[in-house]
């Protein structure tokens, strides 16, 4: 029997702070319920057409596109995060940061940029051309990036580093003298990883491999330009074309029963990764020199994603913009599409700060079951697709909107239209729900910096609740506050599906044009929008990097 | 200053999930008094503590502070309207703020200059005055004890509480500190809770001491009382070393190798503890011992014996001797016993 099970604190009533989270929690519990309970509606002959014809192709793809990225990643990620912890070669202490670059990159810019390259028309084709005098596309063959294995590619690029963070930190987590012991044991440095590495770091690179997974799940704009059919794909055709909010809302159900699975792997790793910290005490990772030839096939190894997966998509992108010109790339209303992207994503991050502050505090100071419940439900959100969210919001409010205006009518005989849906409260909504548990963490885990003892002083010094809330918590977190809001921000400034789907009449974001501008096969115009989003994602890329850089376990700083 | 009516918790019961850490106790703090409450770690005194500032709500039982019911039949005042100062393990003072700042922070109510000129009258009574404008991490452990003493009192609070407040400090600065945190609570007349596992600190801080185990109150009272007649066995270990026979009683007296002590009650068995300052050496009659080592330890030195006796097995046991002259290894001694040091307990 532990001497104290957790050491409940003992107010009573703390019922508005129950109720808050309560409410939150259920607010961001919504739209799934909304899209879970759409399963019992029939709907008729669409589902049964939708089953019969295209349903068969969208799990089809959507089980390759995981095979692939998970195969993918594991390879890339894996593989980048050994090489640079455990070995020594030609700027692997660079590489250490750069292979996060990636994460800068929405996949969607990723495949506009290929496809720029690769295609018929493209730099690539036409330097092959010219050099071999082929003169049409029945001279040669050359792999067709708008394809599923297209997809496959480009999603590998830029999801490997989740893969790469988690197994990276894994193995400097892991003993030195474990390794060493099984160097001595007569184990080679091969087998070592095989043996004993790899195993202790697997339930963290399978959590990767989850995340990168639900990332390929949400993704949107790759799949639909290259025209691979998924659920994504699907629900934004039902919804948008078809108008058959009922049947978008049952292709996001079965798209959520993969994502269960997903959540259910990556929980399961995470409980397991937790057993292995059995040391707290690190010495110094002994690298192993590599040296000529092996040293340069770890640099090409390492730096081929960092290369595929950002430079040569930026390249492209500032070579776009170059090409359409500074200032028709930026005149216009390129300042109007930031300006929205911007607002939406600000406002989205502090709400997301908010209503996380609200929930870290609430289960600190009453850190009972159901409190305990309703903040895991309220950051279940990332797992879940953007357009997901869209369909499980869009609908109830649709139908809250449709009611309010008839009430309206009958007292007044005019419709006031639709108050509620198509707003930017509603997309805010939405962004709320997928990325609260992005700031859910990162207040959670700031929060830990107040003590229970200076919560207890400021308590005992006269302060409510609310008041050490305002003058202890928050001006000690501040710098991790701010932090939250900005990973929120460029969250928001990538995000596509659910901005797609949910935002108002003629309101375009940098995300939605370049989408828009894409679609159009106006590629070069494209350029100038995505790299406004991949120069804002970069900030908290080197931040993360240069967090990476200072926290090296054991070694001298 | 103040017209503190002090503190009484009365049949206090409190469980962590399955765990009672706190066991029926009852306690009371007359104005102005310093009670100590004693005990090994995991005893409840701590949670004793919390219960009183509001941190913790009880199971069961009342806690009345300067007249008002805080605790129990259904009523939960919470920490920050019970004008309590605390004074933490940790001294928890807020990083953010400077010691100023930390000061004023309980006397928000004050207008700015009240406020100053309080707060800086509270760091000159510990003399900290000269390090307002510092920031807590630029302090030694004893200056942020200091800081975190002035800010508990600033508020003139009803009751304060300290929670192993000399625990972080070495031996030496904590004696100092404690000399001073005795000083300013007593010109402060406050009435004070303490919480401490060492006997010495509380000897030293308090007027009246509760020895706590497992939950419950085994003793209170003056710290002389509890020296001189601990109430059982546990308490009078805890103040100090004990020599420990366990007896057989006939006729109502127990059999020891150090002779025989009259037992109260129908018994057949007992504990008999003597301190090692209880026993002497002495010319006269007395139970004889061999020394098997001598020690000076400062201002005592401490003997090891072998005590025979022609029925019982042979004890060890220690004796202090205020004397300087060491007896030598192997010499044959008489030994005189000091009643007041003997403890007799029948057993179970």
């Amino acid at each position: 029997m532990p001497a104290y099970p957790h050491k409940k604190n003992g107010f009573k009533a703390p019922l508005p702070w129950l109720a808050a989270v309560v409410v939150l929690a259920a607010l961001v519990a919504l739209p799934v319920v909304v899209v879970a309970g759409n399963l019992l509606v029939p709907s008729g002959g669409i589902w049964t057409h939708l089953a019969e014809t295209v349903l068969g192709s969208y799990i089809g793809n959507s089980i390759i596109l995981m095979i692939g990225v998970g195969a993918g990643v594991a390879l890339g990620g894996v593989g980048t995060a050994w090489l640079v912890t455990m070995c020594r070669f030609p700027f692997s202490r660079v590489l250490e940061w750069a292979l996060l670059l990636p994460m800068a990159m929405p996949a969607y810019v990723v495949a506009y940029t290929y496809t720029g390259l690769l295609d018929y028309s493209g730099p690539v084709q036409g330097a092959l051309r010219a050099l071999m005098g082929w003169t049409s596309a029945r001279d040669y063959w050359f792999p067709e990036i708008r394809s599923l294995g297209g997809a496959v590619t480009v999603m590998v690029m830029v999801l490997y580093p989740y893969v790469y963070i988690l197994a990276r930190a894994a193995f400097l987590e892991q003993s030195v003298c474990v390794l060493e012991a099984s160097r001595t044991l007569g184990r080679g440095p091969w087998r070592a990883f095989s043996q004993v590495a790899l195993p202790l770091a697997r339930p963290a690179v399978m959590a990767g491999i989850a995340l990168a997974l639900m990332e390929t799940l949400n993704d949107f704009g790759t799949v639909h330009y290259f025209a691979v059919d998924t659920f994504t794909t699907g629900i934004y055709r039902t919804w948008l074309g078809m108008g058959e909010p009922a049947v978008a809302a049952q292709l996001g159900a079965v798209l959520m029963i993969f994502v269960a699975g997903l959540i259910a792997l990556e929980r399961w790793s995470r409980g397991g990764a937790k057993s292995h910290h059995t040391t707290s005490r690190y010495r110094r990772l002994p690298r192993i020199a590599l040296p000529g030839w092996r040293g340069g096939l770890a640099l090409a190894f390492s730096l081929l994603p960092v290369l595929l997966g950002f430079v040569i998509p930026a390249a492209m992108l500032a070579w776009w913009t170059f090409q359409v010109g500074l200032a028709a790339s930026f005149g216009g209303d390129f300042t109007r599409l930031a300006g929205n992207s911007l607002i939406l994503a600000l406002v989205a991050g502090l709400a997301a700060v908010a209503v996380a502050v609200v929930l870290a505090y609430a289960q600190r100071l009453h850190p009972r079951p159901l409190i305990r419940l309703a903040v895991r439900v309220a950051s279940l959100g990332y797992a879940v697709p953007g357009s997901v969210i869209a369909v499980g919001i869009m609908v109830p409010l649709v139908a809250l909107d449709r009611s309010i205006a008839r009430t309206i009518e009958g007292w007044t005989g005019a419709s006031p239209g639709l108050l509620l849906t198509g707003t930017i409260f509603a997309l805010i909504y939405a962004y709320l729900v997928r990325f609260l548990a992005v700031s859910a963490n990162t207040v959670e885990a700031s929060l830990g910096k107040v003590t229970p003892s200076l919560e207890a002083a400021a308590r005992t010094l006269g302060c409510g609740t609310v008041s050490a809330l305002r003058r202890v918590h928050l001006p000690i977190i501040k710098g991790s506050l701010l932090s939250a809001v900005l990973l929120v921000f460029v969250d928001v400034m990538k995000e596509l599906p659910a901005t797609l789907i949910m935002r108002p009449f003629n309101f375009d974001t940098l995300a939605t044009r370049t989408f828009t501008l894409a679609s159009d096969e106006r590629l070069a115009d494209a350029g100038a929008p995505a790299l406004a989003i991949v120069l804002v994602g970069l900030v908290p890329v080197l931040l993360l990097s240069r967090a990476i850089a200072k926290s090296r376990p054991g070694e001298p700083s | 200053m103040n017209s503190t009516t002090g503190l009484v918790m009365s049949n206090i019961t409190h469980h962590f999930g399955q765990t009672r850490v706190v066991d029926d106790v009852s306690l009371s703090i007359a104005p102005g008094e310093l009670l100590c409450l004693l005990g090994p770690s995991g005893c409840g005194k701590t949670t004793t503590l919390r219960i009183a500032a509001g941190l913790e709500s009880p199971s069961a039982g009342t806690v009345v502070l300067n007249s008002q019911l805080v605790s129990g039949d259904g009523v939960h005042l919470p920490p920050e309207r019970r004008h309590v100062g605390f004074l933490f393990q940790d001294y928890a003072l807020f990083p953010h703020l400077d010691v100023l700042g930390n000061v004023e922070f309980g006397i928000q109510s004050l207008n700015g200059t009240e406020r100053k000129t309080r707060a800086l009258e509270m760091l000159d009574q510990v003399g900290m005055k000269d390090y307002a404008q510092a920031w807590p991490h630029q302090l030694s452990g004893g200056q942020q004890q200091r800081v975190a003493l002035a800010r508990a009192l600033a508020p003139n609070p009803g009751l304060m509480l300290l929670d192993e407040p000399f625990s972080g400090l070495d031996k030496r600065l904590r004696d100092q500190v404690r000399d001073e945190t005795l000083h300013v609570l007593k010109r402060n007349r406050v009435s004070t809770l303490m919480v401490t596992h060492d006997p010495e600190e509380a000897m030293f801080m308090a007027d009246r001491v509760a020895v706590m185990r497992q939950g419950r109150i085994v003793q209170m009272d003056q710290p002389e009382a509890l020296y001189n007649s601990p109430a059982d066995p546990f308490v009078a270990s805890f103040f100090g070393e004990v020599n420990i026979f366990d007896a057989l009683v006939s006729n109502g007296m127990a059999d020891t190798p150090l002779g025989r002590f009259s037992v109260d009650g129908p018994v057949t068995k007992a504990q008999v503890l003597v301190r090692p300052e209880g026993i002497g050496i002495t010319d006269d009659d007395g139970p004889e011992a061999v020394v098997l080592a001598a020690r000076l330890l400062g201002r005592v030195s401490l003997i090891h014996l072998r005590v025979e006796h022609p029925h019982l097995p042979a004890a060890h046991l220690h004796a202090r001797l205020a004397s300087r002259a060491l007896p030598a290894e192997g010499e044959r001694l008489r030994l005189s016993i000091d009643h007041s040091q003997v403890f007799i307990f029948p057993a179970t």
